[in-house]
């Protein structure tokens, strides 16, 4: 494995574009820069084509002999499938507003990071097989023929895009890049270009029901682990129920939650609010991923794996399904599941139990985010909360991409920790909000052999951190988003140390009082709390 | 795939240089591991690594870190269950590098 630069030498960004123009550019497979190929053994779970040894860095990509063909008819199915992408492919006027927006252009200089510029990766093989100005004037209308090394340029840049839309927000078109870097990713996979990192989670979710393969005896033995720090930090012990027909609600969160620090603090804070309501509802053993890699790789791919959650509700007889912290999670729910799993209508719209008010946004997904739950209880003031639990922690908020561009979630995460929290402390406007910057692993990007490529793109979130931790000594980076709880702890040691990382949940159970719980020492990790450390040694 | 030579026996290896086949694990296969991380196998080292293999056995998955810590807690005395031990044994991170010498793979997702 490629090592790691240090920040001082990864800071050095080059912004001087190569000296011949992008067409005559070869693209160097950097070590760092990419994952590892996606492995026979995945493919053949999915049923995807092509399945083999290769590695990305090597020259023969051992590619079927008619490669050509299938991308090019599937390019000519796509545009006929997606009007999006017909109309991206055509309507750009190469304005540049998007060119500095990319957190990957900011993290590395490279010109083809541009959006624009990677949209420009494929468009010039539509002109020329799809346009006629393309085929009569080839590189002066921009066009140019399709080869391998295009097809490796590809590969290259279509995993060095997080699909966060950043760009989109800032285009006079609102041409969505990530739409094309979907299009771009599912063309590779039509000749087994995925990466192992996406493909190997994916046939995991097809076949065991979550990316991390967690078998239900697993799911249940990790939650009773859980479950005992519950007790020990608060004296109580919670019995939640698994598969349970007839309960109310559905439960479904990345299954991250229940395997690695820190999302296993925020399962603890799911348990623990759940409990104090005394809600019905149950989690799932089989439908146990909240995620979906299948987004990262085909729509085809997507579509099934977001069967399963809708499949489960109704086996269990619920009424409707609360979806934890997770991102792209959320984008799927309300920008695709409809068309590609709807409707769901032997489901209700969901009501909250505890207030009655109903989530009349939810009608036709009949899902909704734990974050808008928990507001709307605290907006009718349905909890009991003590913020001054969690004064030892300066906090500010990461906007997750999906959860803020992709469905708008962006004042019910600040209602809900303003709530929880004394010190509360937001970055700077341009990288908040719509204008969130990505944390550079997601869209299935947080992988180990990609470190490089990860604290590049992570730099601009980073730097909007830094500059919080800096001026109010912020200490904590709250979000609701699996992938963000995976990679910002190593962004954070690596750009800004001393910054944790921090579901919403887990703040909210620090701050949540209890019936019948003992005196608590200690936060959700068993740190000490601010006051409280006394009572702990004379305990 | 790469092939390593573990006392005149080819061994395949992933790209990371974590076994490939979980069949082909030996002692000498973890021995080899430890070299290579430069790891000084005491009983200790072989407590997590032998934990890892039969928990790996029942549940298909590396433990989580929770479930490592106590259960190395219960097996090696309380002062021995928490995360700064297990550093201690393995500083390459016990998920990473203990996992590896045990010859399990890394888990994927959203971790």
């Amino acid at each position: 494995m490629a090592k790691l630069p240090n920040p001082e030498e990864l800071s050095k960004i080059d912004y001087a574009p190569p000296s011949k123009g992008w067409m005559d550019t070869p693209t160097e497979f950097k070590p760092g820069m990419f994952c590892h190929g996606s492995k026979p053994k995945s493919l053949e779970t999915l049923e995807f084509p092509n399945p083999r040894e290769w590695r990305p860095a090597d020259v023969d990509w051992k590619l079927p002999e008619n490669w050509k063909q299938i991308l090019l008819e599937g390019i000519a199915d796509r545009l006929k499938k997606y009007r999006s992408f017909r109309l991206f492919m055509d309507i750009c006027v190469r304005c540049g507003a998007c060119a500095d927006k990319c957190h990957f252009f900011i993290g590395t200089g490279d010109p083809k990071n541009m959006p624009v510029l990677r949209a420009e990766l494929i468009r010039s093989v539509y002109r020329k097989e799809f346009t006629i100005a393309g085929k009569i004037f080839g590189k002066m209308a921009g066009a140019r023929e399709l080869t391998v090394d295009v097809l490796k340029e590809w590969w290259y840049y279509f995993f060095q895009c997080t699909e966060c839309r950043r760009c989109s927000v800032f285009c006079p078109y609102g041409i969505d890049q990530a739409e094309i870097t979907i299009i771009g990713r599912e063309l590779l996979n039509l000749l087994g270009l995925n990466i192992e990192w996406i493909a190997g989670p994916a046939a995991n979710c097809y076949m065991k029901g979550n990316h991390l393969g967690l078998e239900p005896h697993t799911i249940v033995g990790n939650l009773e682990y859980i479950l005992d720090d519950i007790e020990t930090v608060t004296g109580k012990k919670i019995k939640p129920t698994f598969n349970r027909k007839g309960a109310e609600i559905l439960f479904v969160t990345p299954s991250g939650d229940l395997f690695a620090d820190p999302g296993t603090y925020t399962a603890m804070g799911y348990l623990m609010l759940f409990e104090e309501l005394g809600l019905d509802y149950t989690w799932s053993t089989y439908a146990s991923e909240g995620g979906n890699f299948g987004f990262f790789t085909t729509n085809e791919l997507a579509k099934r794996l977001n069967s399963k959650i809708y499949a489960e509700a109704k086996r269990l007889g619920v009424k409707y399904i609360i979806g934890g912290e997770c991102g792209h999670m959320w984008r799927v729910i309300h920008q695709y599941m409809d068309t590609w799993n709807g409707p769901a209508d032997f489901l209700e719209v969901p009501k909250s139990p505890i207030t009655g008010t109903v989530f009349e946004n939810a009608k036709a997904s009949k899902m909704i985010h734990i974050a808008e739950f928990t507001a709307d209880l605290m907006k009718n003031g349905k909890l009991k909360l003590d913020p001054s639990r969690n004064d030892h922690l300066k906090v500010t908020w990461h906007d997750s991409c999906n959860t803020a561009r992709g469905m708008g979630i962006l004042e019910e995460p600040r209602y809900v920790l303003k709530n929880v929290v004394n010190h509360f402390h937001e970055m700077p406007e341009d990288t908040i909000r719509e204008k969130t910057f990505c944390c550079g692993s997601g869209s299935g990007l947080n992988a180990s052999e990609d470190m490089d490529l990860r604290m590049k793109g992570g730099f601009p979130r980073a730097n909007a951190v830094k500059f919080v931790h800096d001026h109010y000594g912020v200490n904590m980076l709250a979000n609701i988003c699996a992938i963000d709880r995976a990679s910002l702890p190593p962004l954070m040691d690596y750009w800004v140390p001393g910054v944790k990382v921090a579901g919403l949940h887990e703040l909210v159970a620090n701050a949540l009082i209890m019936k019948g719980e003992k005196e608590r020492t200690t936060d959700l990790r068993g740190e000490p709390l601010p006051g409280k450390e006394q009572k702990e040694e004379s305990a | 795939m790469a092939m390593v030579d573990v006392k005149g026996k080819s061994i395949e290896v992933d790209e990371d240089g974590f076994l490939a086949n979980l069949d082909d694990w030996s002692m000498d296969v973890a021995n080899y591991f430890a070299e290579v991380e430069g790891i000084d196998m005491s009983d200790q080292h072989w407590e997590v690594v032998n934990f890892l293999r039969e928990y790996y056995k029942q549940y298909q998955i590396a433990p989580m870190i929770k479930i490592l810590v106590k259960e190395i807690g219960k097996k090696l005395g309380p002062d021995k269950g928490n995360t700064k031990y297990l550093y201690e044994l393995y500083p390459g991170g016990p998920a990473k590098q203990a996992c590896k010498i045990a010859g399990l793979p890394k888990p994927t997702g959203c971790v």
